[in-house]
């Protein structure tokens, strides 16, 4: 890109910005938009770790922005762009500043870093000379060029660059120190002249890419600044050769300039400021000298800050009056639309969800389950029956409900490798599938035939108790209908040998529960059935189905409720949690003996296959 | 974030250790050093370093300050007996230096002891950095205020591109005894200034005995950045405070909750019977409103320097709010003059303001009472995003808690809040 050489930044520059920034790559483009530039600044983001592209905004509509790994390839593809915004870290800011030097076609890095060693610094600023190139920085938030371009987070937010009229240029060239200060200082040339048309922060390190002098000669060279206006601070010497330029004639614009820290004479010695720079180690360094020194080499000093606006505004109207400024006349502007997050924290828009969640809420210092923190769940050791009570059921449950579900969960974990579920795990594992996968080919075998019976028992004795079938009744409905009861019969087990699981759990309700309704009213319909054969038991699905039915009373759901439950899939619901244990299980072991593929043997196979299919048609 | 002094016995530490590298094996320095602290127990010292008892010991404070010979706080050519009942002679005193910036009090804590050198000559040897060089500087003159012989003192100047293993010093050095020595020497200690990201390093004076360079009184400033690549270099390292006055509870309150912090929060306490305090966002802000205080003639009248920056979280400008109202509310003023907070700041880019202002506002709220009596007058400037809302949620909380309070925005020059409440104070 040809341009002067006193111009660094121009409605047309491009710029890379090196890390992952994409709020800064975006508060740039909104400030193009905002300038009406015809192509945005920013070319590409240099992110090492991922190529690609990301969707920015440009105004309403959304454009792409290249992800690019390397400095180099970046180089090579946008050949345009001779402006790095170097984001990189503390650590690595040097080395990318360093390599950025070396492409030819890159001539300013602004380095954004704080904290980068002061040898690193000093490095990056001769070698940066040698080539004849521009660093902007360390430790600074950038500068902008009025109505042109941006640097990274420069000027901080669209209000503050509309209300200090940065989308076009007046006529005041300003530099400091100090990043924090420059939206301060843009607003003052705002209120005092026809706007900023450049504003740049070298930085608060002890020695800065390029020094306020640097920037001074620059403005002094631009035809379009007519007034040049600095902000220095306490340490280092680099104002003397300001005052040097002005008594040189190198600087001939009138120059308005305070430097601050005039209150380090009464703090104890060794009072560090902000600014890694900004220290007095020697009477020159002071600021008081260098207001002096300054104010005898003619540039015009205020007493103290509290009048460096009115210098500014005097010199601007002197300025005017003498015909040197003309100023600048205003344009409005086009709108940025708000962002949708910045604008509903403003409370200027709202929409409706999308989503709505009533158990969860993950936002906060510690997510809660159902309003109870997670923290709180361990310390008071809810266990998997009380996470299942707040998640599932929404309450929180008490202590023997708690361990209710959680034996549950612990009878149902596995019952072999020969029912369907774990078979089909098997068989995946076999075939070399992961883990998930493996889970999943077991898991979908649960419904109506495994497993349902848990779901069956619960429905089919809630209906008969609901109904108000005697138990005998119950059973003859049954038959006619030719329904089998769910959860009655065991192909081992008997009156005279019960299931020990099925004891155990009718034991526990029986003393923990208030009451057990539809557990009785199973029992007495197991009364009528046994008669018939003494295998025709209320087995452990059934049992599980029907007192999970008796704990859902006891925490005091509604009939309706409950039925709302059973259809969206609740037993199943524990049935899944529970036996996905056995399955992982199912699934290591398969692993850890190294099972090669299973084929199934040919001699378990019936083949009935017709000699030719049925022709029709 | 800058450069700091290190303790003598931390230079020497470092330096005993690499100058055997920097110098390709050929130089040792002496590394049996001691430092004893308020913690060390003396009467055990020699068990741990045996060589207390056959040496003949030097010993001196270690506290970052120098001109130790004239403020009589040197002991040299002493046995361990003598040493010791020297230190706990001073160990917790407080001294009064004088020293080229004046005169500084503080309480002696750190002392340092090591073998006493005879030797020939007395050098001095400095290297220091500005923007474009690093340079030597050497005078055949050494153990004397260097400003007065100054013009013995050479010069060599380094461009700070230059590799540090590639320099040459020879040709450059006065005409003195095993000069050559003297010069590889210096190259092996420039390359570890380098090498270990010094950022000043002083010998005045450095003792030439034996064909050997010995330092004697060291000062060293090392850049504190560089520590994420120097930490194997530097060893444990302490970055101790300058000697002066020992922090007070608010400002050690403040360094904590600071230190736990991404954001920035400082406090410096200038002199509490102020009536001029200072609770403004922004390092450069801070500066510009404790310097419009000085400017306008009410240094003595400014109580503290302070800044919180960095979008802290309402929890710490509440900590923070509180720990500066408490100072400043403690006793009113004997004449029962009012005081003024000043509650600053430039425009933010983009820290929230009403949020900071939250924190503020809570701590305003309970300080009611002694403020009161305090007569507290409160003026406000600040700008940034959401700043109209925070103004308003200042000037709501002046009339609910009926506090005179001023809440000035952006249309307002940022220090003029400081000239209106001096105006006022000075009627």
């Amino acid at each position: 890109m040809k341009h002067d050489d006193y111009e660094l930044f121009t409605a047309k520059t491009k710029a890379f910005i090196y890390g992952d920034q994409l709020r800064a790559a975006q508060r740039m483009l909104d400030f193009d938009y905002l300038c009406r530039r015809v192509e945005p600044s920013v070319a590409a983001l240099i992110t090492p770790e991922r190529g690609g592209f990301e969707k920015l905004f440009w105004g309403t509509k959304e454009i792409r922005i290249s992800r690019i790994r390397t400095l180099a390839e970046a180089a090579s593809r946008f050949p345009e762009a001779d402006v790095l915004v170097n984001f990189a870290s503390q650590r690595s800011a040097y080395d990318v500043t360093v390599e950025a030097l070396e492409i030819p076609t890159l001539r300013t890095i602004a380095v954004i870093a704080e904290g980068i060693p002061e040898r690193q610094s000093r490095r990056m600023a001769a070698l940066a000379k040698a080539k004849d190139k521009w660093i902007i920085g360390p430790a600074t938030v950038g500068g902008v060029k009025a109505g042109g371009f941006k640097i990274g987070n420069a000027a901080g937010t669209m209000e503050n660059i509309r209300e200090a009229k940065l989308y076009r240029p007046g006529s005041v060239g300003f530099v400091s120190v100090s990043g924090g200060l420059s939206n301060e200082a843009y607003n003052i040339v705002a209120r005092a002249t026809d706007g900023l048309n450049e504003g740049i922060a070298i930085g608060g390190d002890a020695h800065p890419g390029s020094t306020l002098l640097d920037h001074l000669l620059r403005f002094e060279k631009n035809p379009a600044i007519k007034l040049l206006v600095s902000l220095g601070e306490v340490g280092g010497t680099k104002e003397y050769e300001i005052a040097e330029a002005v008594k040189a004639g190198k600087i001939t614009k009138p120059l308005v300039m305070w430097a601050s820290g005039t209150c380090a004479k009464v703090l104890p010695g060794q009072v560090q400021f902000g600014h890694a720079g900004a220290k007095a180690n020697t009477a020159a360094e002071t600021a008081d000298a260098k207001n002096e020194a300054l104010r005898e080499a003619g540039v015009i000093v205020p007493t103290s800050f509290d009048d460096y606006h009115l210098k500014i505004r005097e010199t601007y109207e002197r300025l005017v009056k003498e015909g040197v400024i003309v100023p600048a006349a205003d344009v409005t502007p086009p709108t940025i639309p708000l962002d949708y997050a910045q604008a509903r924290a403003e409370g200027l828009v709202r929409k409706p969800t999308n989503f709505i969640s009533t158990i969860c809420d993950e936002r906060g210092d510690i997510h809660n389950y159902c309003g109870v923190p997670i923290d709180r769940v361990v310390e008071e050791k809810y266990g998997l029956g009380g996470v299942i009570g707040l998640l599932w059921f929404k309450k929180d449950i008490p202590t023997y409900a708690r361990e209710f579900i959680d034996m549950v969960l612990q009878i149902i974990a596995d019952h072999g490798p020969a029912v369907s579920g774990a078979h089909n795990t098997i068989v995946a594992a076999r075939a070399g599938k992961d883990l998930i996968s493996s889970l999943v080919s077991g898991i979908l075998t649960i419904g109506p035939r495994f497993g349902g019976a848990v779901n069956g028992a619960a429905e089919h004795f809630l209906y008969g108790l609901r109904n108000g079938l005697a138990p005998r009744q119950f059973v003859d409905e049954m038959k006619k209908h030719n329904v089998r009861i769910q959860g009655i019969g065991h192909r081992l087990h008997s009156l005279e040998n019960p299931d020990a699981r099925v004891e155990l759990m009718k034991a526990f309700a029986q003393k923990h529960f208030r009451g057990t309704p539809l557990l009785d009213y199973a029992l007495a319909v197991e009364a009528v059935t046994t008669q018939k054969k003494g295998n025709l038991i209320l087995n452990v699905d059934g049992c599980i189905g029907v007192l999970l039915v008796d704990l859902l009373t006891e925490l005091r759901f509604t009939d309706d409720e409950i039925d709302e439950m059973i259809r969206a899939g609740l037993f199943n619901a524990f049935f899944v949690l529970g036996r996905s244990i056995g399955l992982i299980g199912h699934y290591f072991d398969q692993v850890r003996l190294e099972q090669d593929l299973y084929r199934h043997p040919l001699d378990d196979i019936l083949y009935d296959v017709p000699k030719a299919p049925e022709k029709v048609g | 974030m800058a450069q700091k002094g290190i303790r003598e016995y931390d230079a020497k530490r470092m330096l005993a250790r690499a100058i055997g590298e920097a110098s390709g094996n050929r130089f040792t320095f002496d590394d049996r050093l001691v430092l004893v602290t308020p913690d060390t127990n003396l009467a055990t010292l020699e068990k741990e370093h045996p060589w207390l008892l056959k040496e003949k010991l030097v010993v001196k404070p270690d506290q970052l300050f120098g001109k130790r010979g004239k403020n009589n706080l040197l002991l040299l050519d002493a046995d361990l007996k003598a040493a010791k009942a020297w230190i706990a002679a001073r160990m917790g005193k407080e001294v009064t230096i004088e020293g080229a910036s004046g005169k500084t009090t503080g309480v002696l804590t750190h002392f340092l002891v090591e073998p006493f050198a005879p030797h020939d000559a007395e050098y001095y040897l400095a290297f220091t950095s500005s923007r474009d060089v690093d340079a030597i500087h050497f005078s055949p003159k050494g153990g004397v205020d260097i400003e007065s012989v100054w013009d013995t003192v050479v010069s060599i100047q380094i461009p700070v591109l230059a590799d540090p293993g590639k320099i040459e010093v020879l040709s450059k050095l006065p005409n003195i005894p095993e000069k050559e020595v003297v010069a590889a020497f210096i190259q092996a200690l420039y390359r570890i200034y380098v090498d270990h990201h010094f950022a000043y390093l002083e010998f005045n004076p450095i003792a030439f005995s034996q064909g050997k360079l010995i330092p004697l009184d060291t000062v060293a400033k090392l850049d504190d950045t560089a520590s994420f690549q120097c930490s194997a270099q530097w060893g444990p390292i302490e970055l101790p405070r300058p000697f002066g006055r020992p922090m007070t509870k608010e400002e050690t309150y403040v360094e904590s909750l600071d230190a736990k912090t991404g954001a920035s929060l400082k406090l410096t306490l200038l002199n509490p019977d102020g009536r001029v305090w200072l609770l403004v966002a922004g390092g450069g802000a801070s500066v510009i409103c404790a310097d419009t205080v000085v400017d306008l003639g009410f240094a003595d009248e400014l109580a503290n320097y302070g800044e919180y920056s960095g979008d802290p979280s309402t929890e710490l400008t509440y900590e923070y709010t509180k720990t500066l109202l408490d100072l400043m509310i403690r006793k009113p003023d004997p004449r029962g003059r009012p005081k003024y907070l000043l509650i600053g700041g430039g425009i933010a880019n983009f820290t929230d303001v009403a949020k900071t202002f939250t924190g503020i506002i809570q701590a305003l709220e309970e300080s009611k009472d002694r403020r009161q009596k305090n007569h507290v007058k409160i003026y406000v400037r600040r700008g940034g995003p959401n700043y109209k809302e925070g103004l308003e949620n200042m000037r709501r909380l002046g009339e609910r808690i009926g506090v005179p309070l001023e809440v000035y925005g952006p249309e307002t020059h940022m220090t003029r809040i400081v000239s209106l409440a001096l105006e006022e104070a000075r009627r």
